[in-house]
């Protein structure tokens, strides 16, 4: 019953008119024009348009502000100010190349800095151990946006709204609003402004601050372009049921992204101390709104899957470079926002333009 | 033909509330040969193939493979058993580049130190066997194998996904609608491709709409008709009407 049939079966003769040595793999080599090589290019290299507007505004700004903008001074003091959206804006990297959005990282942040603060003074614990619950929590809440976002399959927005509200509350309720003050800290718990300690090189001043965000931009980066998990991390945001058919535990890499996150803004809320000397409940207001802004300015696709984390860096550079070239410059404050409205903007509309690549 | 079949299935059935989706349903499928699976929308065929895939566990019946029993819980425990699945929406991450996606959820990583610590992708061995892989199978004009998939037309998308099955896919591979969504050239260019994975010994299970593609390509047609099968036909005996007909139950199916 089942001989192979001994006469070769033949294609339709429909099917006469294509040209058979035509292959189906081979590549249209037709002369493209200069924008569509340009949308390639974008295409494959999505950190380079922040970029080139990072080096544009640097050059604008050099020009209209002068040479006291210019300096390693004025550019490092940038890069202390952009520390924080920096490391935050790292957390949010990872959530938005699973498609997802985090509004609760500045919620976290200002959570388990008040958690360090107050288990050290309000306990005496000791103030390792403190930063240590601080970071644990950072965890813990990451955990809960995980969980309901890969297990009860809840929308991310909906989500870490209300954990924004929850984790928000929950720290004026714990700390009763209540503020430690720059001097109690430098004299009893030093370690928690570690991150604010400055360090002089040449001209400029660092803070440990910016090298931490440095350091974890980096390590992020090789993650997410060397190794499987990385791969992975953008494969759900490009289509989840197609990463789980390839064999990914999408569920499992969504609530380690979400936890990752966590703890990144439990070290933002550590690095946030140094920063203001001070230990607050009133801080980082806007820390998610700015780490979505270094996001979206640095190209990366809010649809997930698209983008490199050193696009964010460059995006929260840019917003970095405008607010202190404008300042220089003693314009009202409001141009920068202006200004960042714009560039927002215009980052969304590129995205769309270099998607079409795809169609 | 006396070989054993290397893939069986036996009275399986599957009921999703009151429908019965399998009703004790049979399968086999012999070594080196392809099978089309053909029969009307809701006979039961994506439910036969889900089950052999491991998407769906089903409530009776056994399964084999090489004569040792199977009860795949997930696509995953298929897979590892050597079966490969080429999905009609081809489960391709088109952000991705074709060699990121042909080892996605098996990556190979790089030897020693940098691989066991840091975890560091194998790239240049992933990307060697991909290229190899499709140059195995006349793919080669593909010629930069970092390019992101959705830089593909719809056929050369296929022809990733089925080097993917043929690559590791060691016992069976599975190819649901391969050609549904393509046109007359790039149809044609898969069916060589189904030819060149069979040449390589791998039997082939083909879900398929077209009959002229069926017709072409099969060695053996099973119609499933009303949750089970029907009948399996040779089709250098039947013509394309005779399988419509035993499909919708115009004509009464032969004699086995």
């Amino acid at each position: 019953m089942t001989d192979t049939p001994q006469t070769p079966r033949t294609p339709q003769e429909f099917e006469s008119a294509v040209a058979r040595e035509t292959a189906v793999a081979s590549f249209d080599t037709h002369e493209k024009s200069l924008l569509e090589r340009i949308r390639h290019f974008l295409h494959s290299s999505p950190a380079s348009v922040p970029l080139i507007v990072l080096v544009l505004s640097l050059v604008i700004f050099a020009v209209i502000v002068g040479s006291r903008f210019f300096t390693p001074f004025a550019l490092s003091l940038i890069l202390q100010q952009v520390a924080i959206v920096g490391i935050v804006g790292a957390a949010q990297t990872l959530v938005v190349l699973t498609a997802g959005i985090d509004l609760s990282v500045g919620a976290i942040m200002v959570l388990t800095s008040v958690i360090m603060g107050q288990f050290t003074f309000r306990y005496g614990m000791p103030v390792e151990l403190a930063i240590l619950c601080g970071i644990a929590l950072g965890a813990l809440c990451g955990f809960i946006n995980g969980v309901l976002i890969a297990y009860l399959k809840l929308p991310p927005f909906i989500v870490t709204l209300g954990t924004w509200q929850i984790y928000l509350a929950t720290t004026y309720i714990y700390s009763a609003n209540e503020t430690i003050r720059a001097q109690d800290i430098e004299a009893n718990a030093k370690l928690l402004q570690f991150f604010g300690e400055k360090v002089p090189i040449g001209g400029a001043t660092f803070t440990y601050g910016v090298f931490i965000m440095i350091l974890l931009i980096a390590v992020l980066w090789y993650v997410l372009n060397h190794t499987a998990w990385g791969r992975h991390v953008y494969a759900i945001g490009d289509d989840p049921e197609a990463a789980k058919l390839s064999g990914v535990s999408t569920k499992r890499v969504l609530i380690a992204v979400y936890v990752l996150a966590g703890l990144i803004c439990a070290l933002a809320g550590w690095v946030s101390i140094g920063r203001n000397g001070s230990v607050s409940p009133q801080i980082g207001q806007f820390a998610n709104i700015e780490s979505i802004t270094a996001v979206v300015i640095g190209g990366m696709s809010l649809f997930g899957g698209r983008g490199s984390i050193m696009g964010m860096l460059f995006g929260a550079l840019i917003v970095g470079v405008f607010s202190f070239g404008m300042r220089m410059y003693g314009t009202d404050v409001q141009w920068t926002y202006l200004i960042i409205g714009v560039l927002i903007i215009l980052a969304v509309a590129i995205d769309q333009w270099i998607r079409k690549v795809a169609g | 033909m006396s070989r054993e079949p290397i893939l069986t299935a036996r009275g399986l059935v599957k009921r999703y509330g009151r429908v019965t989706a399998l009703d004790h349903a049979d399968f086999d499928l012999y070594p080196g040969e392809v099978l089309a699976v053909i029969g009307d929308n809701g006979a039961g065929k994506s439910s036969l193939i889900k089950a052999i895939s491991g998407a769906v566990r089903p409530d009776e019946g056994e399964m084999t493979l090489e004569g040792k029993t199977i009860h795949f819980r997930s696509p995953m425990e298929a897979r590892d058993a050597g079966i490969e699945t080429v999905y009609q929406n081809l489960a391709l991450s088109p952000a991705l580049s074709i060699a990121d996606n042909m080892f996605l959820g098996r990556e190979i990583r790089k030897p020693g130190v940098m691989g066991s610590w840091f975890r560091m992708l194998d790239r240049k061995a992933m990307e060697k066997k991909a290229r190899d892989k499709l140059t195995e199978l006349g793919l080669m004009t593909i010629q930069n194998i970092s390019q992101a998939v959705e830089t593909l037309s719809g056929g050369q998308r296929q022809g990733v996904a089925v080097a993917r099955a043929a690559a590791f896919g060691s016992k069976v591979v599975i190819m649901d609608e391969p050609t549904a969504a393509l046109g007359v050239k790039e149809s044609r260019r898969v069916l060589e491709l189904i030819q060149d994975v069979k040449k390589r010994g791998l039997p082939i299970v083909l879900i398929s709409h077209n009959m002229p593609h069926v017709f072409e390509v099969a060695d053996r047609i099973h119609i499933h008709r009303l949750g089970k099968r029907l009948t399996v036909i040779n089709p250098t005996d039947y013509t394309m009407s005779d399988a419509v007909a035993f499909m919708t139950g115009a004509k009464a199916p032969p004699p086995s």
